[in-house]
């Protein structure tokens, strides 16, 4: 028996990835999940899970690691931190190969490989990580206590983010690009209430400047395209996710932006490839729509496999 | 609570930077920046055997040591990272590294 051969290769380990998983391999169909980076995905990074029905509260980090011996219980193999340097997922067998040059093949694939926070594509963002940018109100909201900091975006995360910033800091001015907000109704109502919020509408920031840490930005209103320093203590970024599909460009359908398109059963335009999860084309980005994608594709590539 | 041997005190922190050539502790708390660099050490352990991996509770009183060390004197986001050779801070990040990040300053910084 070739080692290296399953009947599903689940390419993602988040919470699309760990669910189709458990299905799978409940269902005795043998799976290997490969993941680059730690499993959990997106979900490690949250603090606090209240939301996810049947569990009170939880941690990103505690559910997904209960996934992952889920999963594992039932016999799916789960490698962790691997590079995928190629996949060929055409054909009746579909091959995975790693950057070992280890090789997996599979009569069907579900790519979860999930999404990653969108950053500002500014060249000195990076050097002002930690000192002075944030991505993350609950770990660093407390270091702007009695300062002045920006919140970028205009989502759920941005607006919540922002009325939860203002237990810190002096003010906070919220940078959008649009002259609306995405976020639902009652999180733009809480950010307008709140006397230390402000915004700035149809503008961006287009530059962070500083010596050891960051001291001003530059704010470019996308209207007029007049720019303007402020001097800032802190800026905050949540500007949305993208999906992780760079490796799967001319292998898989993708949309403009580059989220791969589903039918209802997960099925991508490739017999015999499903798509769950945040890499998918859909509106709804949360941990229990993850879960039902995963579901859903799991069933989905059994039946696959089953009419093969 | 991590999988990484925890420095619980000022003293303890002073023992084992003296006592061992190469040490990286991580400064955090149990949030989204601080996981994935405790799960990369956890993770880099059996790759570099010369260097000790540990972590320290932020909000301990104790962990004034690295609160308070100069090199963290600019840093603003969890978690605060040090990489000690000889009982020396040789390098210090903040907020969060990938694993690829944190190999590369163990590889320039530590593994001589």
């Amino acid at each position: 028996m070739n080692t290296n051969h399953f009947d599903v290769i689940v390419l993602g380990g988040g919470a699309a990835g760990l669910t189709a998983g458990i299905y799978l391999s409940r269902a005795k169909v043998s799976t290997l999940i490969l993941n680059e980076g730690m499993v959990g995905g997106q979900m490690v990074l949250t603090y606090e899970i209240a939301n996810y029905p049947g569990i009170e509260q939880t941690s990103g980090y505690m559910l997904s690691l209960t996934m992952k011996k889920q999963a594992e219980t039932f016999g799916c193999v789960v490698k962790q931190n691997v590079i995928i340097k190629d996949v060929n997922l055409e054909g009746s067998v579909k091959k995975v190969v790693l950057s070992n040059n280890e090789e997996y093949t599979a009569k069907a694939v579900i790519i979860a490989s999930g999404g990653s926070s969108r950053n500002l594509g500014i060249e000195s963002e990076d050097t002002f990580k930690g000192r002075g940018i944030s991505y993350c109100a609950t770990c660093d909201g407390d270091f702007y206590t009695g300062r002045d900091i920006i919140v970028v975006g205009g989502g759920n995360s941005a607006l919540e983010e922002a009325v939860s910033l203002t237990k810190y800091a002096k003010t906070v001015t919220i940078v959008h690009q649009f002259d609306h907000f995405q976020a639902f109704e009652h999180a733009v109502e809480a950010a307008k209430q709140n006397p230390k919020i402000n915004f700035v509408m149809e503008s961006t920031i287009s530059g962070f400047y500083g010596q050891d840490q960051l001291d001003f930005v530059k704010i470019k209103n996308l209207k007029t395209n007049e720019t303007t320093d402020r001097t800032i203590d802190g800026v905050f970024i949540f500007i949305g996710y993208m999906a992780n599909s760079t490796k799967f460009q001319n292998k898989v359908h993708l949309n403009q932006r580059g989220e791969i398109p589903t039918d209802e059963k997960m099925a991508t335009n490739i017999p015999g490839v499903f798509a769950a999860g945040d890499v998918r084309e859909k509106q709804i980005r949360q941990i229990v729509t993850a879960t039902s994608d995963g579901a859903i594709a799991a069933i989905s590539a059994i039946e696959y496999i089953q009419n093969q | 609570m991590t999988n990484l041997e925890h420095v619980l005190t000022a003293a303890q922190h002073k023992e084992v930077i003296e006592n061992n050539e190469n040490v990286m502790i991580c400064c955090g708390r149990m949030g989204p920046m601080c996981i994935p660099v405790y799960i990369a050490m956890d993770e880099l352990k059996a790759e570099y055997p010369n260097i000790k991996f540990l972590d320290m509770e932020f909000d301990s009183p104790d962990a004034h040591v690295i609160r308070n060390a100069p090199e963290c004197s600019r840093f603003m986001g969890l978690p605060f990272t040090m990489y000690y050779k000889n009982g020396k801070v040789a390098k210090a990040t903040t907020s969060i590294q990938n694993k690829e990040q944190i190999k590369a300053i163990l590889d320039q910084y530590l593994a001589s």
